[in-house]
């Protein structure tokens, strides 16, 4: 008879793996990712294919150059590159997705250890890093008019800032926002394929409900109350979750695991400053969408999260505090 | 309906328990028995035997003269024919009596119904039985039901959750030997009045709930309550919290809440030793995993070899590539299909090399889902990564000492990390460090 194993217990495990994983994030994003190419054309997809292309290449070279092990077979580099395109205007010149490829993998992910190390996230850097060197490509936006050609427009989230919060009857109206017939960045537009991808990522038990609640439900609060035309409590807190990169930050963005608290409180207190936050810079900074630096300065704050919400293990007592230990 | 906060938590493995209705058969006897002295938690048993003696059934080979410890009887009569130093799964190595059956089966003259009148009487009755957590625990039964002066036992709970993947040793006492089990409580209750008995089942085994419950329509001291099934429901912390909503408080002992707790196979042996006066000798034993011929329930002399005992069921399909001794959440991988069964061993699983694969490691993804299944409330994936540089001050931070190594988190990780071995890795550090920091005060 051939040597038997010895492990330690658990003998057996779940069938999930990282892999897995990342792959229903990868079908989570079908439906925004089909409403980027009925808005803005076949461009949106050589950007998506492009990016990915990039980041995989980066991964694999990274890890080569490094000798560790490969990891392109955990989907994650795909995952990255998917996000950083739906992130990018749907115009951008192809060698900016590759350079935000190459960003998001080499500098952010794999120099700080490679998955589930870094400290923010991967593609919402390279996107910021990409906006603020190239702020002009960065924001020029256009959709597919009535021919084939893309015309250029505005975002719903700049033209709401113009108006001083008030939705002018000429800004898109809230079934241009659901079906993604909008400007903005690929795959921000339609806050209904972004919302079918949720769904699955939570029935899917990929995500935990809590940091997408609590994000949306900040924002929907503030700028109603912060954000109207005639004082407080006018704002239209809902034009607002629905425009613009919230609806992908909230699910896709600001759930990343690496740079998401570990704990159920630490969800809570990352979605609320999440929302709170994007309220604050889309009203009273000078950008007009704030989402992305929302999520990035929260990730920064992610480890002191996770430090002051360590729960108390079963069975110490609520009041005296300090570690339980025999 | 207490307790449903935890049941959030734990994990929801299949439960392959193809050998539900698998009526218990004796095995044929060994041609080798191998006893070693220790086959419970705490210290070994003191030889009472040499190579050539002459023993018989129920002989005492190794008596029990440390607090913590179990008496160690023969389950068979032959001869001794060598003292060996068996080495177990952990590494340590532990003094064993080799015994070779003459197949006659001969009682010892010393066995006699145990005196049991006064409560002081029936805990040394427990402590002669040899009885130790026959859920797979192995602690000393006597120790666990002697409630320490000042405190006062007001409940007695009956572990039948066995939430193991496979396992269906309880269920088959309770299908074949409810009226044991129910003298057994009784008998526990009277002689140390303890005022109160829960037997605590999962919802996956109605017909053991339908029995039990007949036969306690006149007894109303002793309730059935169902648990729902969930991976680590018979964990004696969480059985408690769902039975009664009592914690046991962090590094303390159900006794702290009132509690004692024994399985379901412990109370019934109880109560056929305290009328037959025969030790613990015997136990039953499911015998089940991917590439067993025959998966069954089989009553084991114990020190029977595994292999004999998967002898008995058919043997293997396959090549085995791992043998368990216990379930697949909690039980211990054996090198050699020559270790013998012991007093805890309630299951033996083989698995063939596809079934025993858990994958290979990678790196944590930070998913959450140790967290969000850990019953103990901990942090695995932290406590991994402290334990990896030896950080003895996280690791005390982290409360890793409350570990009860059911295995949620390494069961659940994407990553296949090996997040409860880990938590052992970190016990063993912190008892290390305050080990050495106890010999510099």
């Amino acid at each position: 008879m051939s040597e038997l194993i010895i492990s330690s217990s658990p003998h057996i495990r779940s069938n999930d793996s990282s892999r897995r994983i990342m792959i229903h994030v990868l079908v989570a994003l079908l439906p925004a990712t089909l409403s980027a190419y009925i808005y803005f054309g076949v461009r949106s997809l050589v950007l998506t294919a492009v990016s990915i292309a990039a980041c995989v290449i980066s991964e694999y070279g990274i890890r080569k150059l490094l000798k560790r092990d490969m990891t392109i077979q955990d989907m994650s580099a795909v995952v990255t590159g998917w996000l950083l395109a739906l992130n990018l205007p749907p115009q951008l010149p192809v060698w900016m997705a590759v350079f935000g490829g190459f960003l998001a993998i080499v500098l952010v992910k794999q120099l700080f250890g490679g998955i589930g190390q870094n400290f923010m996230n991967p593609a919402l850097t390279a996107r910021v890093i990409l906006l603020i060197s190239f702020a002009g490509p960065m924001t020029r936006w256009a959709i597919r008019g009535d021919g084939a050609d893309l015309i250029t427009t505005a975002t719903p989230l700049a033209l709401l800032k113009e108006a001083g919060g008030r939705v002018l009857p000429d800004m898109p109206k809230y079934i241009d926002l659901l079906l993604g017939n909008v400007g903005g960045c690929i795959g921000e537009t339609s806050a209904l394929a972004l919302l079918l991808g949720g769904l699955y990522l939570l029935v899917q038990r990929v995500i935990s409900p809590v940091i997408p609640l609590s994000f949306l439900g900040m924002t929907l609060l503030f700028t109603w109350a912060a954000g109207g035309p005639s004082g407080i409590f006018t704002g239209d807190g809902l034009y607002h979750i629905l425009s613009g990169g919230i609806l992908l930050g909230a699910f896709f963005m600001a759930t990343d695991y690496s740079t998401s608290p570990i704990t159920t409180r630490g969800k809570w207190i990352m979605g609320v400053g999440c929302g709170l936050l994007t309220g604050v810079i889309r009203l009273f900074a000078g950008y007009p969408e704030g989402v992305s630096f929302a999520i990035l300065i929260m990730n920064i704050l992610v480890p002191l999260i996770d430090r002051y919400t360590l729960p108390k293990p079963f069975g110490t007592p609520k009041k005296g505090g300090g570690t339980a230990h025999a | 309906m207490h307790g449903k906060k935890w049941v959030n938590k734990g994990v929801h493995p299949s439960h392959h328990k193809g050998t539900h209705d698998c009526m218990s058969q004796k095995i044929t006897l060994p041609d080798r028995i191998l006893m070693p002295m220790q086959q419970h938690i705490g210290a070994p048993c003191r030889l009472l035997v040499a190579r050539g003696d002459r023993v018989k059934v129920g002989q005492l080979l190794g008596k029990a003269e440390k607090y913590v410890s179990a008496h160690v009887h023969s389950s068979v009569s032959g001869t001794v024919s060598g003292i060996t130093a068996l080495m177990f799964p952990a590494g340590n190595r532990v003094e064993t009596v080799e015994i070779i059956p003459d197949g006659l089966q001969e009682m010892w003259e010393g066995i006699s119904r145990p005196k049991h009148s006064t409560p002081e009487e029936f805990l040394q009755a427990v402590a002669d039985s040899g009885l130790v957590g026959l859920g797979g625990a192995g602690f000393p039964a006597h120790v666990k039901l002697k409630a320490p002066p000042g405190k006062k036992t007001e409940l007695l709970v009956v572990n039948s959750a066995e939430c193991e993947p496979y396992i269906t040793s309880d269920y088959r006492e309770c299908m074949e030997n409810a009226e044991g089990i129910i003298d057994g409580i009784q008998q526990i209750l009277d002689h140390l009045s303890i005022p109160q008995a829960i037997i605590g089942i999962e919802d996956n085994k109605p017909e053991a709930v339908h029995k039990l419950r007949k036969l306690i329509q006149k007894d109303p001291r002793i309730t059935v309550q169902i648990l729902k099934t969930r991976y680590p429901q018979g964990a004696e912390k969480m059985l408690i919290y769902s039975l009664t909503g009592r914690k046991v408080p962090a590094g303390g002992l159900p006794l702290d809440v009132g509690i004692v707790v024994m399985n379901v196979n412990s109370v019934s042996f109880l109560s056929s030793y305290l009328s037959t006066g025969i030790p613990l000798i015997t136990r039953r034993v499911t015998v089940d995993g991917n590439i067993v011929a025959r998966p069954g329930n089989a009553v084991v002399p114990l020190g029977t070899p595994v292999g004999r005992v998967f002898e008995f069921c058919g043997g293997f399909t396959r090549e085995p590539a791992k043998i368990i001794m216990g379930g697949p959440m909690m039980g211990t991988a054996l090198y050699s299909l020559d270790m013998p069964v012991m007093k805890y061993t309630n299951a033996l699983l083989a698995f063939d090399a596809k079934a025993a694969d858990r994958g290979k490691e990678t790196s944590c993804i930070r998913c959450g889902r140790c967290v969000e299944v850990c019953p103990m409330d901990l942090i695995p994936a932290a406590i991994n990564q402290a334990a990896l540089r030896e950080d003895v001050d996280q690791l005390l931070r982290l409360g890793s000492i409350n570990c009860i190594e059911c295995g949620c988190c390494s069961y659940i990780c994407p990553a296949a990390r090996n997040l409860a071995h880990s938590m052992r890795l970190a016990k063993w550090q912190l008892k290390k460090a305050s080990a050495k920091e106890g010999s510099v005060q």
